[in-house]
């Protein structure tokens, strides 16, 4: 058989951040521990336990929806830093540039939706305090959870192409060898610790969401540690009687933290609504450095841990955003 | 019935009257949300939004503040996920893409990453998003934007979106699917196309009180001139009282 080589047609120029390693992370998945332990523990030693300075870290789902603000309020506290991270994010990622956390960002999109553009990362990144930015859409950052997902290094996709979006990242262009029609390809990332704010979870860490799932699914595969936050801590019985419910199982999970308004300024589906009045004034505050610095420390490093932050926000004022019952 | 709407209203009624019953429509947060709830209330009840973290045919009762959020899913046919969603579109399945950006040039392209050298970025935008996911995979585009010489210039710092990218036969030589690519331009002054040969934008209509010249002003590369270009009717009553009382009661977009 003759052998042919198919050539790159276009490469990114942006840096890769975290190289596609599906053989060691096959070795990583091996190890990791498949009995059925407890693993519920405060954000604190979460944090503590899990995650290191310099990590790659990944937050879902987006913005104010679903988002672990507990775990990333631990995570600022703990004064750990030089973060490398996934950027589809707004709040979560806001706190920690704002506090100088982060020093590379595969980007995708940080802003404020029908707010405008993000001051925080305004000045992060045109300070040049973020070190190194490379650019991605959401569909390729997705399917870069997807490919380690699948243990494979890559997956080819037709986002991208042609534009400046390509060429400060760092895909490659090849010609499908089946159809010789150019694709891109989107390599695979395994994220050092990802954090995902769930429904409800088990001690275990099976998880089950209530609406829509974002990227959860691909993101809880494409991690070597996961933390987990859940709104309810339900017990076993009740995820074997549904399992079709569960999105994450346990094995995938590190670290069970339980979180009720875990998601808090933010909305979590079926249990609360965002809290408009307050991220109404976070967006101003946020518009100028000192503004911000003023959130930042009146709102994580003044506050010990979740519970004083649910005593300070008023469990009147969170019912309030309530959508169902109480289920505390 | 003049001057009784606001420019984010005529806005949501030129987008809305766009869009066929039927069919399938991209939505991001804003006037696209708007613009295809008041298509499902007056002429196409069976629009199907879809939006990018995974609700898919919603019925838009209340204004979503977020892309993601539960009012993105409220009594939809499905609620799944980002993957989903990114691959339907991928696979053809839908029709229409909002797409929003800081500039646009005369092919469509669109800028939402960065004002300036994007390296040292003099503003640095929110970024791509599922922006170039929705250039790239929907069969038809609708921008929609403010319509000034600081938006629509000849030279964009940064193709974040795909639009017919350098011209014709530009998008498949790249690799995007055939067949796809910028629709309309829905603007503060008018209602602009692409010219079938050349792909380069077309004024096709103007709004209530604006001239041929003054768009021809307010942009900064040689627009195409529609052989007759028409008038956009102002919003109706019928639209007003729509988005109004039902869609947006709170008034964020009047």
């Amino acid at each position: 058989m003759p052998t042919k080589t198919i050539a790159i047609s276009y490469e990114g120029e942006g840096s890769m951040i975290q190289r596609p390693d599906p053989e060691g992370f096959r070795q990583w998945n091996r190890k990791k521990n498949k009995r059925l332990v407890d693993k519920l523990m405060t954000d604190e030693e979460a944090i503590e336990r899990f995650v290191k300075s310099g990590d790659y870290l990944g937050f879902e789902l987006y913005g104010t929806v679903r988002c672990p603000m507990t775990l990333t309020r631990a995570l600022v506290r703990s004064g750990k830093t030089d973060f490398r991270v996934a950027g589809q994010g707004v709040h979560e990622l806001d706190m920690l540039l704002a506090t100088d956390r982060i020093r590379e960002i595969d980007f995708t999109y940080i802003g404020l939706e029908v707010y405008g553009v993000d001051s925080n990362v305004r000045r992060a990144v045109e300070s040049g305090k973020v070190k190194n930015v490379v650019e991605w859409s959401n569909a390729a950052i997705t399917w870069r959870f997807k490919a380690a997902a699948m243990g494979v290094p890559f997956i080819p996709a037709k986002s991208m192409l042609g534009t400046d979006t390509l060429r400060r990242s760092a895909a490659k262009v090849i010609e499908c060898p089946f159809t010789g029609e150019k694709v891109c390809l989107i390599p695979a990332l395994v994220l050092d610790v990802g954090f995902i704010h769930v429904s409800r979870a088990d001690k275990h860490g099976n998880s089950q969401i209530d609406g829509i799932s974002g990227f959860a699914f691909e993101m809880s595969r494409a991690c070597k540690r996961l933390v987990v936050s859940a709104e309810e801590i339900i017990e076993t019985d009740e995820i074997r009687a549904h399992p079709d419910r569960t999105i994450i199982p346990y094995y995938l999970v590190d670290s069970v933290v339980h979180a009720p308004y875990g998601s808090w300024p933010g909305e979590m589906a079926g249990y609360y609504e965002r809290d408009e009045e307050h991220y109404k004034m976070y967006v101003e505050k946020q518009a100028t450095a000192e503004g911000m610095a003023g959130y930042v420390q009146e709102w994580i490093f003044d506050l010990p841990n979740h519970k004083a932050l649910l005593e300070k926000v008023g469990m009147d004022h969170l019912r309030g955003l309530n959508i169902r019952g109480d289920w505390l | 019935m003049s001057e009784k709407y606001s420019s984010s209203e005529l806005l949501i009624c030129l987008a809305s009257r766009i869009m066929e019953d039927g069919t399938t429509a991209f939505i991001g947060t804003g006037i696209p949300m708007l613009a295809a709830s008041l298509a499902q209330s007056m002429h196409a009840p069976n629009l199907v939004a879809v939006f990018e973290f995974g609700g898919t045919g919603a019925i838009l009762e209340k204004l979503p503040l977020a892309v993601g959020d539960m009012r993105t899913f409220n009594k939809a046919v499905h609620a799944s996920g980002i993957c989903d969603i990114m691959e339907t579109s991928q696979r053809g399945f839908i029709e229409y893409g909002f797409l929003g950006g800081a500039q646009i040039d005369m092919y469509g392209n669109l800028n939402s990453t960065a004002i300036g050298d994007v390296l040292h970025p003099k503003v640095r935008l929110p970024g791509s998003g599922g922006g170039n996911d929705v250039g790239s995979c929907c069969w038809r585009t609708i921008a929609v934007m403010p319509h000034d010489k600081r938006r629509f210039v000849q030279k964009i710092d940064f193709v974040t979106t795909p639009g017919y990218l350098t011209g014709p036969g530009a998008r498949e030589e790249a690799g995007l699917p055939h067949g796809t690519g910028p629709y309309r331009v829905v603007t503060s002054l008018g209602v602009l196309g692409y010219d079938d040969k050349t792909k380069r934008m077309k004024l096709l209509s103007v709004n209530p009180g604006v001239t041929v010249e003054k768009v021809v002003e307010n942009t900064g590369f040689d627009l195409l001139l529609e052989k007759e270009i028409s008038h956009n009717p102002p919003p109706t009553d019928q639209e007003l009282d729509i988005l109004r009382t039902k869609i947006d009661p709170d008034g964020l977009y009047r």
